[in-house]
């Protein structure tokens, strides 16, 4: 069995330590782990689904911009860090597990490895209030 | 495939008494197959080997890193001084600067007398990553591992035989210490099912709690490694320089009595042929 590289282990390892939700993906999104507090958001704890592929975790979440409208997949942070290699961030918001509107910034970031290979992306999740 | 180790303590070389039997020369071991040899880490151990490998041609030396423990000997390494050797040097890529140049950080003045680019036999330096690479009858993979800084571990095969080098190595680094999912394991490509393994455990779980970070294992921590891994057989190493010979047999007393992995301590001189 061929294990992740180590940026991906110890990017898995910081995001245990913390108390907001992180997801971390591969090079083509699919979800390879989140943290606690991320299974609050996915209503899922990572022990019972384990990886979960891109079709699967991208339609838990039902983006809205901040006016309310649905909002094109390809403007999310983090699919635009997994096409563009780069750093995102976007505040907008989301239905949460019990159908109510959440405001939430996300912001993400590739993981590019010591030798300069892209191996995935990681998503943070920061709780908004609304003004 | 011969394995010996020439030095398995861990951060700076130890004299007296209490390090006798285990040895106090910090990281070095070989491995020799027919007329071709690899030299693993260049910590004060290696001078001892430079003598015992002078009839090879061409040497290869495989560093894990570059503290200090693991090069400190390389400048007593005579070989490199001998314009009829051909010695090759691996090492850990870095983002930033070549292996050259951070070689040649302590292979000058003022740390040591003379240049790296000055030594009079014939060097080429290889930087390795996550790189798979043959050398005469040996397949190598060299894999990154967690400790500080760019730092690899390397698994010897020839034909069968799997001989697994990972001095420094902190698998447990994170809040609930290692996942016991292999994909997750830090090293794991490395030591999955090796007939030897030589791993860090320098520290017993009371200092590891204090230490966490260092990029070192508790000797529990290396034992459940090597559970994961299904090694057959480790030998603990990179002892701790405050620990005495009988401390350390303590330590493994203590571990042996709640686990049934296949370990002993790494000791200097250690001779072993696996076929």
């Amino acid at each position: 069995m061929a294990a992740h590289e180590i940026e991906i282990i110890l990017n898995r390892q910081l995001a245990d330590c913390l108390s907001i939700p992180v997801f971390i993906t591969d090079v083509v999104g699919n979800l390879i782990f989140y943290n606690e507090p991320a299974e609050e958001i996915l209503g899922k704890r990572f022990e019972d689904t384990g990886e979960m592929s891109v079709e699967e975790w991208s339609t838990e979440f039902k983006p809205l911009d901040n006016d309310g409208n649905s909002m094109d997949p390809q403007e999310l942070p983090l699919v635009k860090t997994l096409s563009e290699q780069l750093p995102h961030h976007k505040s907008f918001q989301i239905i949460n597990l019990r159908g109510e509107k959440q405001p939430i910034s996300v912001t993400s970031y590739p993981i590019i490895s010591r030798a300069g290979n892209f191996l995935g992306a990681v998503a943070i999740f920061w709780k908004r209030k609304l003004k | 495939m011969k394995v010996k180790l020439w030095g398995v303590r861990g951060s700076i070389p130890t004299t007296g008494p209490d390090t006798e039997k285990y040895g106090g020369n910090t990281s070095c071991a070989s491995v020799a197959y027919d007329d071709h040899v690899l030299v693993l880490d260049g910590g004060t151990g290696i001078r001892q080997c430079g003598a015992s490998v002078s009839q090879y041609k061409r040497i290869d030396i495989l560093l894990t890193h570059l503290h200090l423990d693991h090069i400190q000997g390389l400048g007593f390494f005579m070989p490199l001084f001998d314009p009829s050797k051909e010695i090759h040097i691996w090492g850990p890529a870095s983002s930033s600067q070549s292996l050259f140049s951070r070689i040649s950080r302590y292979l000058s003045p003022p740390l040591f007398p003379v240049l790296l680019r000055d030594v009079p036999c014939k060097l080429e330096l290889h930087e390795v990553s996550n790189t798979e690479f043959e050398i005469g009858p040996f397949k190598i993979r060299s894999s990154y591992i967690i400790h500080p800084g760019p730092t690899v571990g390397y698994r010897i095969m020839r034909k069968d035989f799997v001989f697994t080098y990972i001095p420094d190595h902190e698998p447990a680094l994170g809040k609930h210490g290692m996942v016991h999912d292999p994909k997750w394991v830090s090293g794991y490509d490395l030591a999955e099912g090796a007939d030897i393994m030589l791993h860090d455990s320098q520290y017993t779980t009371e200092e590891y709690a204090i230490r966490r970070g260092w990029g070192h294992s508790s000797i529990n921590d290396a034992g459940l490694f090597a559970s994961i891994t299904s090694a057959k057989h480790t030998l603990f190493a990179h002892h701790d320089p405050g620990h005495s010979d009988g401390f350390l047999e303590e330590m493994l007393a203590s571990f042996k009595s709640g686990s049934n992995v296949s370990v002993a301590l790494a000791k200097e001189g250690f001779e072993i042929d696996l076929a």
